[in-house]
């Protein structure tokens, strides 16, 4: 077997349907004029000249997702006496997600510490992510917004990848990371990729200097956050023209939280697992009505202090966020988390 | 109008209130962003161009402060909506008003440039000219601008007490403005239903068309999120989504001015003001009313009238 692989072009729809055979494959699906992750379907159009709109975090983390179903049975000889029937679905088909970025997947590394590697791990994402295959496509020109660089990763990351694949002139050239990425290649539909791999290595390169570079480090960042936590001014100025909305943590590949709901008609029902934002007055609201962020710059240095300061103090300096730009990109007001990152680097004392 | 003029009412407007919010640039050439003034040196930063697309107003409800705002024509319309429902103090508002000749519409650019970066964005007259890696491309205004700017009856504020520039008259036929849900509705029930479904199917429920509604008042305490009454799941299905689009309909009734922030945010691009627009059509036929004209309105479905000249429900 080859250590490489190449398609051409005009085969990646044939390669795409023989995968189709073993796996779900979900692959970057022109839907109107918005790019989404889709059940690859040769009746529609694949675009991977840009980013998709929506990260494909759905994929491994559904946005309501049923964890289990229940339904309750009344005893007939007593009908006071109730029991409830659960059932889960644990079983998860092996999928591919094809073409996503390297900024997606690796987000799908900052969910993995949270989700997987701790001693209780969510059986949910855990299940999923293993049977699913990541197929990451290196970016070949930044796109507005797009800040990876700067964040101490780049356009052509491997990070959270089972394969990367990287386009040339004629095709594209798949590299395998993982033992699951070596797999992927002994599926028929690809060519030997040794002849294209000096092509490969030059695109590769190339990307990463033209990326804006908001901000020049990530060093002693978690700590700066962290002195800024009392400074409401500041905050309040940051989010003077947020709007509270949730687009930016339902776009990000980084963003996990999630909200617990049973969703009952009569006597059955499901308990859903479903993505929350901080971003939202709801995130924080206890049951005794107290809410300790009722205020927006409260939420929004959340959001900004998960991602530079609190994720990276729990998890080795990591930081949560990648820099595909996404929440600055779609934002109705362009709030601009590289900016306030910015600006936090830029308060004396 | 020059941008100079502008800044040099907001330098005025300043003193007088404890901040004003204007536009500067955002994070690339095509997208402005809102800038809240507090300090006189901020006031350089201010632009005036069709990239100011965002409807400043919907901040005031909030701002419990005296607020300088910059306000186009149809933005206008929300500060009279706001003294119709008192939700405003007028007197705390200082609104400085720009007679506009039209936005853009950012995606349409963006889609006219074949989603190429933008590396470069000038106004040369009537026109847009984009530059990207594939060099100049001159975009005439009336191509790439939103639908409500393409048939805007108002392009001078109603509510100005500062007035930036000489007044406008529309140009563009009062006849026209409806015609595209006069087009739409041309289509079967069952087409309606197909678009509809495809369209609500991206929806993600971020909420950004709810909270950039100027009229979304709620916010907080929407009833999509609700417990308690429980009209809408966290599931995410179609039928949740269709739902909670209905409720922000329904619930603009007689109150949307049009302004379009719903659809302009949505990172789904889903036509979502293409709902309340019907709406307003029947509210239109029905009781001759347009919402945000008159400050001294009542909006039809606050109030009730026991006949009504279109209404006929005592022949049942």
């Amino acid at each position: 077997m080859a250590e490489t692989g190449f398609v051409a072009k005009e085969k990646i729809n044939i390669l795409l349907e023989a995968l189709s055979k073993k796996f779900h494959v979900y692959v970057p699906t022109l839907e109107e004029e918005v790019v989404l992750f889709k059940i690859f379907d040769p009746e529609k159009t694949l675009c991977l000249t840009r980013p998709a709109n929506l990260a494909p975090k759905a994929v491994i983390f559904p946005q309501g997702d049923a964890l289990f179903t229940f339904d309750f049975h009344k005893d007939t000889e007593d009908p006071k006496k109730v029991s409830v029937e659960l059932k889960e679905n644990l079983e998860f088909a092996p999928t591919i997600i094809f073409g996503c970025r390297p900024c997606d997947a690796q987000g799908f590394r900052i969910y993995d510490r949270v989700y997987v590697e701790i001693d209780t791990p969510d059986p949910y994402y855990k299940g999923r992510r293993a049977k699913t295959t990541v197929m990451t496509l290196v970016c070949n020109a930044p796109f507005p917004g797009c800040f990876c660089t700067s964040v101490g990763r780049g356009p052509a990351d491997k990070d959270g990848s089972d394969l990367i694949m990287t386009e040339l002139e004629k095709g594209y050239f798949f590299e395998p990371i993982t033992e699951k990425g070596k797999e992927i290649l002994k599926e028929s539909g690809f060519e030997d990729g040794s002849p294209y791999r000096e092509e490969a290595k030059k695109a590769q390169e190339k990307v990463s200097s033209a990326v804006r570079k908001p901000f020049a480090s990530v060093d002693g960042l978690p700590e700066k956050i962290l002195s800024l936590f009392d400074n409401d001014q500041f905050w309040e100025r940051e989010a003077a023209k947020c709007i509270s909305c949730g687009a930016c943590t339902y776009l990000c590949p980084t963003c996990y939280c999630f909200n617990i709901t049973d969703e009952q008609v009569s006597r059955r029902g499901e308990r859903i697992r479903s993505w929350d934002a901080c971003m939202f007055f709801h995130f924080t609201l206890e049951a005794s009505s107290h809410n300790p962020r009722p205020f927006k710059h409260q939420r929004l240095k959340n959001r900004v202090g998960h991602k530079f300061s609190y994720y990276p103090s729990k998890y080795a300096g990591t930081i949560a966020c990648c820099g595909c730009g996404r929440c600055i990109r779609y934002c109705p007001v362009s709030v601009d988390i590289s900016e306030i990152v910015a600006h936090a680097q830029g308060v004396q004392g | 109008m020059t941008l100079e003029m502008l800044r040099e009412v907001v330098r005025n407007v300043l003193p007088q209130v404890d901040v004003v919010i204007g536009y500067r640039q955002g994070f690339d050439p095509l997208h402005a962003t809102p800038c809240f003034i507090t300090k006189p040196e901020q006031v350089d930063e201010l632009i005036w161009n069709p990239l100011c697309v965002q409807n400043l107003c919907s901040y005031l409800p909030f701002l419990n402060k005296k607020v300088g705002v910059i306000v186009k024509g149809c933005d206008s319309r929300t500060i009279v909506q706001y003294m119709q429902e008192k939700l405003i103090r007028r007197e705390n508002v200082k609104v400085i008003g720009i007679p506009c000749r039209g936005v853009i519409s950012v995606n349409k650019v963006i889609r006219a440039v074949n989603h190429q970066v933008v590396e470069e964005v000038k106004f040369e007259g009537e026109k847009l000219v984009v530059r990207t890696s594939e060099g100049e491309k001159a975009l005439p205004l009336s191509d790439v601008s939103p639908g409500k700017c393409q048939t805007c009856q108002l392009p001078t504020p109603l509510q100005a007490d500062h007035l930036v520039g000489e007044p406008i008259q529309s140009d563009k036929p009062r006849e026209k403005v409806f015609e595209d849900i006069r087009e739409f509705e041309k289509k079967s029930l069952e087409e309606r239903r197909k678009y509809w479904e495809k369209e609500f199917d991206r929806c993600i429920r971020c909420y950004a068309c709810r909270n950039a509604c100027p009229l979304c008042v709620c916010q907080d305490r929407c009833i999509a999120e609700s417990r308690d009454p429980h009209w809408v799941s966290q599931r995410a299905n179609l039928t949740e989504k269709f739902m909670f689009h209905m409720i922000h309909g329904l619930h603009l009734a007689g109150r949307c001015i049009g302004c379009g922030e719903c659809e302009r945010v949505c990172p789904m691009e889903i036509p979502v003001a293409r709902i309340k627009k019907k709406i307003g059509m029947e509210l239109k036929e029905l009781f001759d009313y347009i919402p945000g004209i008159n400050p001294d309105d009542t909006p039809p479905m606050y109030t009730f009238k026991v006949e009504e000249a279109k209404i006929k429900e005592h022949e049942l």
